[in-house]
């Protein structure tokens, strides 16, 4: 990369929390770009629960998920119960951190900083700037590059993925459309997301400001895809993932790896589902595994067809 | 290349790099058939719980016993190991490796960090070292040779034709563990009988 971006990175990565450069003799450096997303590459494969107490979170944890999502209600109940959502209240995401060993995330709500600068205080492993949550700014979302504390963001098509990269999240997913049950939005997203991908590789060097304006995407970045093949982060898919071919079929499209929320939770038999859909997501290729883990589940979540809902209900139109 | 989660993409990316022809694993017939075995960084409670599941502990125990080469980084180190700290409730400790490793040793993500280490094996030049809620070794049996340390503690070390770290090698671009690795699995298969296989290195 080069020009601004390179700039902004350097910058941000050298600030630690309290503003001050921590850079030793050794070299030694917290909260760089290498270890921001190093921890994603390292979750691949691997399936992110959403929890919402400590009980919860050991469940996950017992069958496989590679992190949890701390939040004060799945998106089903947010999508139920209205009113504003914000992030989980502190008590609650310290007693989730303390109840499991793998990484715990956390949500923030899209352009709230103090809700990520408080999360980043707790120690929590990831922040997700996410549109479950109420947005608070209907502007801008959070410069990420300004903290330690590693960023997962969504997006609907590859411009808006790397807008958020440009911002500085570490990691991408599909928004989906969360709390449906319905993997419908996801799979749109996956595919605009990585069909870009692919497009732009098909461009000549010459083409690739154009479709930058297009894409409303970093130059930068846009000329970073098209040499490379691939996000520069690791994409993972949400919103809408309620059984183990579900979360197979989005590794088939090219997800690196899945993010569950009300699926597991609303689901019949939670522990089973969870288990069931870290199993399809190792191996999603493979639909003699997938049958036989998805046996006697009982029933998934009770899903929303995406298309009777309301505009103003839709969660994936917030940010942009 | 042990392919269940974790950065195995980056693994075999720099096997790949170095020389090796290097396929991911993810079955019992598979892990049977590979001259040398990596494991990647990943969860390592989530890695011990598919293990377990689909009855892949037993071939790898296997092989290990039969001497198979192993190259592992973080969660992969953690697996090896004779005993694990802070793991889940009954995490799987292969126990390849005479360490005692506690998972999450430095803290949690905002304590993960990179830095030059020296390393004498390897000659001039520092590498890169980029640990992400790394395990810290605390305790190294005698057939244990440290080839590097950070703040007093083992970050990389060799039993026998097992090569380990705590850190990310495969994340740099740096490949000189990768071919030391390589180098000693390739005089091992010179020197035994090839294994009756098509199976390739990791």
């Amino acid at each position: 990369m080069v020009g601004l971006l390179t700039t902004r990175t350097k910058a941000g990565d050298q600030m630690s929390t309290d503003g001050t450069h921590d850079q030793a003799p050794d070299g030694e450096h917290r909260g760089g770009l290498r270890v921001k997303r190093g921890l994603a590459e390292m979750l691949k494969g691997g399936v992110i629960m959403d929890v919402v107490t400590p009980e919860q979170a050991k469940v996950a944890e017992e069958a496989g998920a590679v992190a949890v999502m701390a939040l004060e209600r799945v998106p089903a109940d947010i999508r139920r119960e209205g009113g504003v959502a914000r992030m989980s209240d502190v008590s609650l995401i310290k007693g989730i951190m303390a109840a499991v060993t793998i990484p715990v995330m956390a949500k923030a709500r899209i352009g709230h900083l103090v809700e990520a600068q408080v999360l980043q205080s707790l120690g929590v492993d990831y922040v997700d700037e996410s549109e479950v949550l109420t947005p608070a700014d209907e502007e801008n979302h959070i410069d990420k590059w300004a903290f330690t504390v590693p960023f997962v963001c969504g997006a609907r098509d590859l411009g808006e993925a790397l807008r958020r990269i440009g911002e500085g999240a570490a990691m991408v997913r599909t928004k989906g459309e969360a709390g449906t049950g319905n993997v419908v939005e996801a799979v749109r997203h996956m595919r605009a997301v990585l069909g870009g991908v692919r497009r732009l590789q098909a461009l000549r060097h010459d083409e690739l400001m154009a479709e930058a304006k297009r894409l409303g995407a970093p130059y930068e970045l846009v000329v970073e895809v098209a040499e490379t093949g691939k996000l520069p982060v690791v994409n993972f898919s949400a919103g809408g993932i309620a059984t183990p071919a579900d979360a197979a079929l989005m590794m088939q499209l090219g997800a690196d790896g899945n993010f569950v929320g009300s699926g597991i939770f609303k689901s019949d038999d939670p522990l089973g589902y969870a288990k069931a859909i870290v199993a399809a997501t190792t191996y999603f290729d493979k639909p003699e595994v997938i049958a036989e883990v998805s046996a006697g589940l009982g029933k998934a979540m009770r899903g929303i067809d995406v298309a009777t809902l309301p505009k103003e209900e839709l969660l994936a139109t917030r940010g942009w | 290349m042990l392919a269940l989660q974790g950065d195995v993409r980056e693994h075999l990316a720099a096997f790949d790099r170095a020389g090796a022809e290097a396929l991911p694993v993810r079955t019992a017939d598979e892990i049977l058939g590979v001259h040398a075995l990596a494991l990647p960084g990943g969860e390592s409670s989530t890695l011990s719980r598919l293990i377990r599941v689909f009855g892949l502990e037993a071939p790898l125990r296997h092989r290990l016993s039969g001497g198979m080469p192993t190259f592992s980084t973080c969660a992969g180190t953690i697996l090896l190991s004779r005993a694990i700290l802070d793991g889940t409730v009954d995490q799987l400790a292969l126990g390849a490796l005479d360490l005692r490793t506690r998972r999450n040793g430095y803290g949690r993500q905002v304590d993960s960090f990179e830095c030059d280490l020296d390393i004498p094996l390897l000659g001039s030049g520092s590498f890169r070292a980029v640990f992400i809620r790394a395990p810290v070794i605390e305790g190294c049996g005698p057939g244990v040779e440290v080839l590097a340390a950070h703040e007093g503690r083992p970050v990389a070390v060799r039993q026998g034709r097992h090569l380990s770290f705590t850190f990310h090698p495969e994340m740099t671009g740096d490949l000189r563990f990768h071919r030391l690795f390589l180098d000693g699995v390739g005089e091992l298969l010179e020197s035994d009988a090839p294994l009756p296989s098509e199976g390739s290195a990791a």
